[in-house]
């Protein structure tokens, strides 16, 4: 099988401790040592007042990634592709407590923010985008699976595709069966061409070898807590600026093999 | 297959009045009947669920697990891929095991298995372990267009190499959740939906599993295969949960579905409309396909038999119209009885009897999300 092929021409990052690619770069590239924080997630200044305030944290999480990925680009041309390991985890507590309850009585915007293509159609909103959306959940292999799709998106289209992959903590009882901690959100803008705004070009194939780990112990537990976090060894080998190739997670019979290949001058 | 194509023969509508589990409201459903009576197949009970079941019993009709299984010992395990559409997956299993919370720590019940039942992915997961494949699997969850969508992910990763064939198709189940957010929304109706009807009043919703197995078209087709011929997506980019008022986004799928398939408007024998029945949604669909089609293309939409099955509803209304192109019949919407004059369409009322060469089924959805296909006879 060949191996699909894209340019990175924007990464977005909001992380525990990680506010945005250019501090997620610093650690990644072994800079700044890596301290965890709770995620901060800020208001989306990109969607109107209105969507603003009924904006919950996965749709915060995945445009503040969204956007800082697609930065400098024409967001309205841009094809998407979101992926979630399970969605708006408070959201959901919520509704089920309350239909749980004597009271069932859930509030509109409660109810559109328990679509799993949520922040899919708030991204449409905001960034005035018509264009393709497609929308994924792989549980574990979310990342992975949502790569798969841009990448042959990319390939077999001949388009820009902003890939976000975006998960949210969950709330007792929830956690106690899904142990997400914290939230996390990755963009990355994948094109078919190298542009001055090119920092790397990946080549992806499936893979049998056994997925690779983060060095750093406290990366390393973030990357195995969150599935949104499992492309962190890809975000490492780009911040590195250096050829590498380096095995994703996916799924329990095949893995993702991706070599990058800087295009120098990296922003 | 054969009972649904019975069933759109006669017009037969399978919505009832709403008796599902304990809710209390005026509104009418399509349930499938004897799921609480389905048991897992061995080694699957993990994945026990209401959606799980009704997605194994559709895997279980009309030959379809043998088929998968030829198509594996074809092209190789490792060489098909799965993508499910669902909506709301098992959360009916979630809402259950909340009623069921410990009353002093609030821990859910032992017995509650998340990943395997409400996840999203559960019903992917569940049909690539079913089927016994390994190649790359996902879940789309894009509201109601999610099943529809499914075609794409599948022949985009067909056409990259990544696979051979692809086994497609899309569950939602009824579940509290979809219920009364719906009604929340104002948008079930009191009455059995009446798509395209001048006094619409809502949806009813369905509950549905369709599943579908796809392969490159070679030489050797037979004159009975079913083409998937055209594919479109949009977004609105205008409202979390109403269409664009004049349908563009709508339109914007069609248009694309058609120039994907190389056909003028005209080509298409019949369109499956998402006709939900929602004042809002028929009056921008149906103004996107007058825009488009003009007032002579025979549609209907069937949820008025199936009520709206959500996330099921693009993969349901796909086989039915592979049934259309099959059997040349072009099915009448049921309960809808006086048509609202502002869609100036060939609303079917009646069935029709008529070989098509073509046939559009649109899904569109929460989020403004929007995918029509195109699909056409072999021969």
């Amino acid at each position: 099988m060949n191996s699909l092929l894209a340019y990175i021409d924007g990464i977005g990052l909001l992380a525990p401790g990680l506010d945005n690619w250019e501090a997620g770069r610093a650690v990644l590239a072994g800079q700044v040592s890596y301290v965890s924080r709770k995620t901060s997630l800020p208001a989306p200044a990109m969607l109107p007042p209105a969507e603003r305030r009924r904006s919950g944290p996965l749709v915060r999480v995945a445009l503040a990634a969204g956007a800082e990925a697609g930065a400098g680009h024409d967001l309205a041309t841009l094809a998407t592709v979101f992926s979630s390991s399970g969605g708006d985890g408070a959201n959901c507590h919520e509704i089920c407590e309350m239909l749980a309850s004597a009271d069932r009585q859930i509030s509109p915007t409660r109810f559109h923010n328990s679509v799993h293509n949520a922040a899919a159609g708030y991204w449409s909103i905001a960034a005035g985008t018509m264009e393709t959306s497609s929308v994924l959940c792989a549980y574990d292999a979310s990342f992975g699976a949502g790569l798969l799709e841009a990448m042959a998106q990319v390939a077999v289209d001949g388009v820009s595709v902003l890939l976000i992959a975006a998960d949210t903590a969950y709330p007792q009882p929830l956690r106690a069966v899904r142990g997400i901690p914290d939230e996390f959100g990755v963009g990355l803008l994948l094109s078919p061409r190298r542009s001055p705004a090119s920092i790397a070009q990946i080549g992806v194939t499936l893979s049998d070898a056994a997925a690779g780990c983060m060095a750093d112990l406290a990366l390393e537990a973030l990357r195995a807590a969150i599935p949104a976090a499992r492309g962190l060894p890809l975000l490492e080998a780009v911040a590195r600026s250096k050829p590498a190739a380096l095995v994703l997670d996916y799924l329990e019979h095949v893995r993702l093999a991706v070599e990058v290949s800087p295009c120098g001058q990296a922003a | 297959m054969s009972p649904t194509l019975q069933s759109l023969r006669e017009q037969a509508s399978g919505l009832a009045r709403c008796n599902f589990d304990t809710v209390d409201l005026d509104t009418w459903i399509g349930e499938v009947d004897g799921l609480d009576g389905i048991r897992m197949r061995p080694g699957m009970e993990e994945y026990d669920c209401r959606n799980n079941r009704l997605l194994q019993l559709a895997l279980e009709q009309d030959g379809f697990a043998d088929a998968l299984r030829a198509a594996a010992a074809r092209h190789g395990r490792r060489r098909i891929g799965v993508f499910i559409g669902t909506s709301t997956s098992g959360i009916f299993q979630t809402e259950l095991a909340y009623r069921r919370r410990d009353p002093a720590s609030g821990a859910l019940p032992p017995d509650f298995m998340y990943a395997t039942t409400h996840n999203s992915f559960s019903a992917a997961s569940f049909a690539q372990r079913y089927a016994g494949l390994e190649g790359p699997v996902a879940a789309v969850s894009s509201a109601c267009s999610s099943s529809a969508k499914v075609f794409a992910s599948a022949a985009r990763m067909m056409a990259a190499g990544l696979i051979d064939a692809a086994l497609v198709g899309g569950v939602d189940t009824l579940c509290l959740t979809t219920m009364y957010g719906f009604n929340s929304l104002g948008l079930t109706s009191a009455r059995p939906c009446r798509p395209y009807s001048a006094d619409r009043s809502g949806i009813s919703i369905g509950e549905a599993a369709a599943v579908a197995l796809i392969e490159r078209a070679d030489a050797s087709l037979d004159a009975d295969a079913i083409l998937l011929s055209g594919i479109g997506e949009s977004s609105d980019a205008y409202h979390m949960s109403s269409p664009h008022p004049e349908g563009l986004g709508a339109r914007i799928a069609m248009e694309k579905a058609l120039a994907a398939a190389g056909l003028a408007p005209a080509d298409i024998g019949y369109i499956n409309l998402h006709g939900t029945a929602t004042p809002s949604n028929d009056a921008a669909e149906g103004k996107a396909v007058a825009a488009l089609f003009g007032s002579g293309t025979p549609c209907s939409s069937t949820k008025g038999a199936t009520g709206h099955t959500l996330g099921a509803a693009g993969g349901l209304e796909a086989v039915i119209c592979a049934l259309a192109l099959r059997h040349g019949l072009l099915p009448g919407g049921a309960n809808t009885t006086a048509l609202d004059p502002a869609l100036p369409l060939d609303y079917l009322l009646e069935n029709r009897e008529r070989p098509i060469r073509h046939a559009l089924s649109n899904s569109f959805g929460f989020g403004g999300t929007n995918c029509s296909l195109v699909f056409s006879r072999a021969d």
